[in-house]
């Protein structure tokens, strides 16, 4: 840690725990979203903690056999096997008296929306005492940025290349996890690592499933430069795009409120997986986020302060996109 | 404790008596009664273990590695469609060393569907780095799944323990069960030579590069060369123990025959009525029963076939554009004997029966020399 005299003799105090279970030495691209998560997540849960991790790009990040940049033990596992193997895990240990270890099955979207989901759904309809967390990057970064379920409408990957960009929208796991009657589900971003240590720690003392989604920014498969990281992901909540809430025994709660509008186009217009998108195609967005939004604010019982929006695009994308009312994956 | 059940059962009861700690399971026929029994051992607590009621037979796999991973005594069983839905896991659980035990009900694989029994479903996951046992009665059942445990322990390497469906999945024999004292005497709580410990952590199945991945599967099969001393010491341990003996493979009035069958599974004792009643016809026929299938005994084959008129493989699979599963083994194990005849016929696929006579008239083709390499015996055309 640097002396507080050469950052000018002033530190600011966060919440955030001091401990470090991410080593340096990692392989993670510059900026990476998905080893911030990790630190962080890490930061909240202690050293008492074993993760499943499946293919993913943490499958890399921890590096070669035989280093590791974590100091929690880590079990590798097949692609579709994060939350099957973490249930395995737990009751290995709970029938051994060690019940206590926090057992965390870490994947990324892919891992977690597409090919693990049905392990996923099985671990939370049981009920097993295990840690679900996606860290959303939003495409198979690992593999080199190919479309997942978790990719937004719109954005550019090498399998979904312009004109013929995501039609389909993002799947919305949170949704289905509490479709599932979850006891504990939220988002988070690693642009506010206060909101998502105090979620994580939540989730830690709750005994059954839970499943919390960050949204982790990778500069390679957004196409940004890695030094606007945060800024981009920051982007993402205070446009709405990514909202930031919580869902405890089904009831909704939002943990940042946005106030001010900031047109999507924010978030979009700094990454280069958009670019090819015209202010028409934006709109489209934007009304996504509209819906979701309002979706969101009914559900946690508050007052939309963007209902006006929300009828404004539904208009104007009525008028120049009424096929995107009837969207369908070229 | 001497009980009449079904194979089935016999296996629900070998999980409960070697103490298996974490189960996890779905439900396929005909390996429901084994679930189904584990279920209540459960909930009466008659077995102390943890039963996971997974969503898929790749998770039940899944699971099981997880729980050995964190050092307890997994178990499960499947059967068919089920065990080639864990074909990945299986790779994953040899590799990763975690010593669990599955038992798996041959059946024969879709389409078309057909819950009778053949060995394909096993015989498919032969290069997953399993251990394979394939029993032929109720008894073998039990014994296998105790002393597979004992051996995958040792050498860290997973076991499959094969039954054929309804021959033994639903057939009832008296089956001693055992005394649990003795059990646990012959098979102590598991103690992982390895595990997850946030006391002591490290990353299990990192990325490893070309410079390192092919030791790890070198001594993966050195450790597979141990299996067999291993094995032949736990039969010995578990013959003084329990009073009953246990070989890689079965013999059956081999030693002085001219025609010799190679069998596995219920054909076995089959094959064993076939070759008295042929004895009493005059011709001197004799099986040897395949107990273990991996590793494959190629020395105790060698013993039992060198000098033989002729061999006759039955096998109950076929690798399509190949031959009989079995039989190519033998064969690989016979190279040394160029003038050995081995004749193949295939008999019984998705569970047509294959009785007394059938085995009779193909030792009889046998010892004529008659075989259509392979000959699939009974088929209509």
């Amino acid at each position: 840690m640097r002396p507080s005299h050469l950052v000018g003799g002033k530190t600011m105090k966060t919440t955030i725990p001091k401990e470090e279970l991410v080593y340096s030495g990692h392989l993670a691209c510059q900026g990476c979203g998905a080893t911030l998560a990790m630190r962080y997540t890490l930061k909240a849960l202690g050293q008492n903690t074993v993760y499943s991790v499946p293919a993913c790009c943490w499958s890399v990040i921890d590096g070669p056999f035989p280093y590791t940049s974590l100091q929690i033990p880590l079990f590798h596992t097949a692609f579709e096997t994060a939350a099957s193997m973490a249930s395995g895990i737990q009751a290995g240990f709970a029938i051994r008296g060690k019940g206590d270890i926090n057992v965390v099955a870490w994947a990324g979207d892919g891992g977690t929306v597409d090919i693990g989901i049905q392990a996923l759904s099985g671990m939370v309809e049981r009920g097993d005492n295990v840690l679900y967390i996606c860290y959303d990057n939003e495409a198979y970064m690992n593999t080199g940025i190919q479309r997942s379920g978790s990719t937004p409408v719109g954005a550019w990957t090498t399998t979904t290349p312009p004109p013929h960009f995501k039609k389909s929208p993002k799947k919305d796991m949170v949704a289905i996890m509490v479709a599932h009657h979850i006891p504990y589900t939220a988002t988070g971003n690693i642009a506010y690592p206060e909101d998502w240590i105090k979620k994580v720690n939540k989730a830690k003392e709750i005994v059954g499933p839970k499943y919390l989604q960050i949204l982790a920014s990778c500069p390679p498969g957004w196409k940004h430069s890695s030094e606007i990281s945060i800024e981009v992901v920051r982007l993402a909540t205070s446009t709405r795009k990514w909202p930031l809430y919580e869902v405890e025994n089904g009831n909704y709660k939002f943990t940042r409120m946005t106030r001010k509008f900031v047109p999507v186009s924010e978030f979009l217009k700094l990454q280069g997986r958009f670019r090819h998108l015209t202010e028409e195609e934006i709109d489209v967005i934007q009304l996504l986020v509209e819906e979701h939004w309002a979706d969101l604010c009914a559900k946690a019982g508050i007052e939309n302060q963007f209902a006006d929006k929300l009828e404004g695009y539904t208009e104007k994308v009525k008028k120049h996109h009424p096929q995107w009312f009837h969207i369908e994956e070229d | 404790m001497r009980k009449v059940i079904t194979g089935n059962h016999t296996v629900s009861y070998a999980a409960k008596i070697t103490r298996s700690e974490v189960v996890a399971a779905y439900p396929i026929t005909p390996q429901t009664q084994v679930v189904e029994k584990i279920s209540s051992f459960c909930a009466d607590g008659e077995m102390d273990a943890i039963f996971i009621k997974v969503e898929s037979e790749h998770s039940a796999c899944a699971a099981c590695i997880g729980a050995s991973a964190a050092g307890a005594r997994a178990f499960t069983a499947t059967s068919s469609q089920g065990l080639a839905l864990m074909h990945e896991m299986l790779h994953w659980a040899a590799n990763a060393r975690t010593p669990i035990v599955i038992a798996n009900i041959n059946r024969a694989m879709g389409p078309p569907w057909s819950i009778w029994t053949d060995q394909n479903d096993s015989l498919s996951q032969r290069d997953t780095g399993w251990i394979h046992y394939y029993c032929e009665g109720n008894q073998d059942v039990l014994d296998s799944i105790i002393q597979a445990f004992k051996v995958s322990e040792t050498v860290s390497v997973p076991s499959l323990v094969i039954l054929d469906a309804f021959f033994l999945s639903h057939t009832s024999e008296p089956v001693d069960l055992r005394d649990q004292k003795l059990v646990d005497k012959f098979l102590p709580k598991y103690e992982a030579k390895w595990k997850l410990d946030p006391k002591d952590p490290h990353t299990y199945g990192g990325l490893t590069g070309p410079d390192r991945y092919y030791e790890l599967r070198y001594n993966l099969q050195k450790d597979f060369l141990r299996v067999e001393k291993v094995m032949d010491k736990v039969h010995q341990e578990f013959k003084e123990l329990f009073g009953r003996e246990y070989g890689r493979v079965e013999p059956f009035m081999a030693d002085d025959a001219e025609i010799l069958l190679v069998v596995s599974g219920t054909i076995s004792s089959t094959a064993k009525q076939a070759v008295v009643d042929a004895r009493e016809a005059g011709l001197k026929l004799g099986s040897l029963k395949i107990r273990v299938f991996r590793p494959f005994p190629f020395d105790l084959v060698k013993k039992y076939l060198k000098g033989k008129k002729a061999i006759a493989v039955i096998d109950r699979n076929y690798s399509f554009g190949g031959e009989g599963i079995f039989y190519s083994e033998v064969k690989s194990a016979m190279y040394d004997e160029p003038h050995l005849p081995i004749y193949s016929y295939i008999a019984g696929l998705g569970g047509r029966d294959v009785a007394v006579k059938d085995i009779l008239a193909i030792a009889n083709l046998a010892k004529e020399g008659k075989c259509d390499h392979p000959t699939w015996w009974g088929v209509k055309l």
